[in-house]
């Protein structure tokens, strides 16, 4: 019996960072050995000497590293062990007693941090310009060897083992009603949910098209939107790709100088996609951040990336997603049964149109095109990205009773 | 005017001198190595494994000693001499017989000068009755003791017409040219410009891989009727792009400069990639008998690239060249070179195409050989044999 309580007990989480953390982390910044410039004046050769120099003067001279402890102890965080690894995770119920429950999932290379501005919104949406009834119970785990969630030490923790943890983790929290939400990784641990269909998931809201990233083959071509989008993937594939192809094949390698070194850290996350890439190289190079996507808040998630000394562990749920993918060849995952709600940002990778949220989630009830925000809508466009997620579910909230 | 060209064509005589503080912040940076844990497979599918990377560390913050690496270089003629804008480092050795072929032989990555060290005692001074040859062995733009270019441009094709004029500036009006892995791109890119004074080249990364066998291997096309030797190479190619060995590749075209920011901050960074390249992953640093390669030439190697800080730089040269594959015929314009190729083909190496497509793909190939040792680094590993191949090559064009 102790056992069974000790493994699925739910201990509360506090950070502790310390001193000789952050002296060690300030001298390594200060101790860079930097490669000559880029030869181009654009990011076509990756990320911008000038821009990682702003960013490391600014880690260095002006981040408050009190910052990432107190952001996240402000909040209730607990761990609990699931499948053999401690999840982290944020639980913030909305003091609206019929709030709705929530389970949203980061991506790479973000992690809760990106997900901290949203918490107002849609725990307490009265206080940000919605309805009582637009609340939500919020649940915001750290994907497995991400932030404080454990390190799996085995292979096989991908997408779909973690949307399973994520099912088990709801129903220890007493959730027998809830939803699901994400973008990046979190879009694809998220349709993993949707596919699985555990019991209490009523629906799931994305804002990134995983399938179509992989697979265009079987989407419409014909409008200029989509011809557009179709466009925007083969860019991605052909330029943007080198990232997702490093830690899809050889994530220990990168792993070494991600734990080695703070700016080759720094370096290899800001360069996601170029919507990103721009606007928080601007932030630190011209100090005009774009939304909430500020110099402190970029460098809070990196900080913590660091101090949890998770680059190689984060990399490597790529690997598992290449492996997964391989190993699930031709085999089609059960049909998506639960009601589906997307939401295309107009600074994503690429701009999903209707035509193949609708083909790829026959069950779609939610399409709209957001007017601002990009890959990290919550972080960027928290507002915005809640006013999305109540849009979403408020015919849910409606059948309830059901 | 005539002192700027006097200056700009001048060879000044070099010496590697690495500042002793360079090699003390080597040291410290890989004592205070921050380790990532151990990866969550039994193999090197995730890359480079911990307990393969840690001791080879260990050994290089310890006892390791670049100034013998040093030491090496500097036993040897070594010069600089502007061209096109750019400081070229090369060594050039001189055969004591007057009747010696010039040579222009070029490196790879993730290699160097160091690995072509050992070629140049068999080849200037061969035993009695073998050819003997002048052997130029320069160091690619933005690699060792070269400069680093600082415009986009320097691609395989300039590097190619940096070398004639280079064999022009030593004297040499009639030469020969040779190369493995890019020392392979640049060398076919000088046989399809065909200078005047290049008589033959030999590669030993041969661009044999035929368009539609290419195709194939992409999944665009068919795979073409193939005899049981092109089917076993045609597999090998298959599993060696599903097994990711080509990621770095990819990286490093798409991106150079994100990969540049960890290993220049990082030299244990910095030698988890070079342990990706295939001709690097398998060696045994000594540890095997059979396995020649000591730590000590591993770890000459990577330093050069730490010390020298040339390991974003060297990187760019994936960029510039735009992804096409070594191996490929169509990417490489193999068919368009004019003058006398031959291929050896090292039986260790990852990629050995059968001979019927290297003479699918090289219209003038007059020597071809398949070889049961030596891989992907012929040079290094195997010099003698290389030595001998090299000879054998160009007997026809002496």
């Amino acid at each position: 019996m102790s056992t069974v309580e000790t493994a699925t007990a739910i201990d509360p989480f506090h950070v502790e960072i310390h001193d000789d953390q952050i002296a060690e982390l300030r001298r390594r910044i200060a101790a860079t050995r930097w490669p000559s410039k880029e030869l181009v004046d654009d990011r076509s050769q990756g990320v911008q000497l000038a821009a990682l120099k702003a960013l490391a003067d600014y880690w260095t001279n002006d981040y408050d590293f009190g910052r990432l402890e107190e952001r996240l102890n402000d909040l209730p965080q607990f761990t609990t062990e699931i499948d053999g690894v401690d999840v982290h995770f944020i639980h913030v119920r909305s003091q609206h007693e019929d709030a709705l429950p929530l389970v949203m999932t980061h991506g790479w290379p973000g992690s809760v941090i990106e997900l901290l501005d949203s918490i107002g919104p849609l725990t307490d949406p009265t206080a940000h310009g919605g309805k009582a009834e637009d609340a939500f119970h919020l649940v915001l785990p750290s994907l497995p060897g991400y932030g404080f969630s454990g390190e799996p030490t085995e292979v096989g923790w991908y997408t779909g083992r973690v949307a399973q943890a994520w099912a088990e983790l709801m129903h220890r929290l007493g959730y027998t009603r809830y939803v699901a939400q994400g973008g990046d990784q979190g879009a694809a641990v998220t349709d993993d949910m949707a596919h699985q269909g555990p019991d209490g998931l009523i629906a799931v809201h994305m804002n990134l098209l995983r399938a179509a990233l992989g697979n265009t083959s079987n989407l419409p071509s014909q409008s200029d939107e989509e011809k557009a989008a179709l466009e925007e993937i083969g860019t991605f594939r052909t330029s943007g790709f080198g990232y997702f192809l490093e830690q899809t094949t050889r994530p220990q390698t990168i792993g070494y100088a991600l734990l080695d070194s703070p700016i080759a850290l720094a370096g290899w996350m800001l360069d996601h996609d170029t919507d990103s890439y721009y606007k928080i190289a601007r932030a630190f190079v011209d100090g005009q951040p774009t939304g909430g996507l500020t110099r402190d808040h970029v460098l809070d998630n990196i900080t913590l990336y660091w101090l949890t000394a998770t680059g190689a562990s984060a990399a490597r749920s790529y690997w598992e997603g290449g492996r997964a993918t391989a190993l699930a060849a031709g085999k089609a995952p059960p049909a998506v049964t639960i009601p589906v709600g997307f939401t295309t940002f107009p600074g994503e990778i690429f701009r999903a149109p209707r035509s193949w949220a609708e083909t790829l989630y026959p069950t779609l009830v939610y399409f709209n095109k957001a007017e601002k925000g990009g890959h990290f809508a919550a972080w960027e466009e928290p507002e915005i990205f809640a006013q999305e997620l109540r849009g979403a579910f408020s015919s849910l909230r409606n059948g309830r009773s059901s | 005017m005539s002192t700027t060209v006097e200056t700009a064509t001048e060879i000044r005589p070099f010496h590697a001198e690495i500042p002793q503080s360079e090699v003390d912040d080597l040291r410290r940076r890989l004592a205070a190595t921050r380790w990532p844990d151990k990866e969550t497979v039994g193999d090197a599918s995730q890359g480079v494994q911990l307990a393969r990377l840690k001791p080879l560390v260990d050994y290089w913050a310890s006892d390791y000693d670049w100034r013998k690496g040093e030491a090496k270089l500097n036993a040897l003629p070594q010069f600089v001499t502007e061209i096109d804008g750019l400081d070229i480092h090369f060594i050039h050795a001189r055969s004591s017989h007057d009747d010696a072929l010039p040579m222009i032989v070029t490196h790879g990555w993730p290699g160097s000068v160091f690995e072509l060290l050992k070629i140049v005692e068999p080849l200037t001074n061969p035993p009695e009755g073998e050819d003997a040859f002048h052997l130029v062995i320069p160091s690619l733009p933005g690699f060792g003791f070269s400069a680093r270019p600082a415009e986009p441009g320097w691609n395989p094709d300039r590097i190619a017409r940096a070398w004639d004029e280079l064999m022009h500036r030593l004297g040499y009006d009639e030469y020969v040219a040779q190369g493995g892995d890019w020392g392979a791109v640049v060398t076919e890119a000088m046989g399809r410009q065909a200078p005047a004074g290049l008589r033959a080249i030999h590669v030993n990364l041969p661009a044999s891989v035929p368009p539609d066998v290419e195709a194939a291997i992409n999944g665009t096309a068919p795979v073409p009727q193939l005899t049981d030797e092109e089917r076993a190479a045609f597999d090998g190619l298959v599993a060696a792009r599903k097994s990711g060995f080509f990621g770095y590749f990819l990286a490093l075209t798409a991106r150079p400069q994100d990969v540049g920011y960890g290993v220049t901050d990082s030299p244990v960074g910095l030698a988890a990639l070079f342990f990706w390249h295939p001709g690097f992953a398998t060696w045994s640093f000594g540890s095997d008998p059979n396995d020649p390669k000591s730590k000590d030439e591993v770890l000459d190697d990577i330093s050069l690239y730490w010390l020298t800080n040339t390991a974003a730089s060297s990187g760019r040269l994936y960029w510039e060249h735009g992804g096409a594959f070594p191996t490929s015929a169509t990417a490489l314009k193999v068919a368009e070179i004019t003058v006398p190729v031959g291929v050896t083909v090292f039986g260790e190496d990852g990629f050995r195409p059968p001979e019927s497509w290297t003479r699918r793909a090289y219209p003038t190939l007059v020597y071809v050989n398949t070889t049961e040792k030596g891989g992907h680094f012929a040079a290094w590993e195997q010099p003698e044999l290389f030595s001998d191949e090299v000879r054998a090559a160009f007997k026809e064009v002496r």
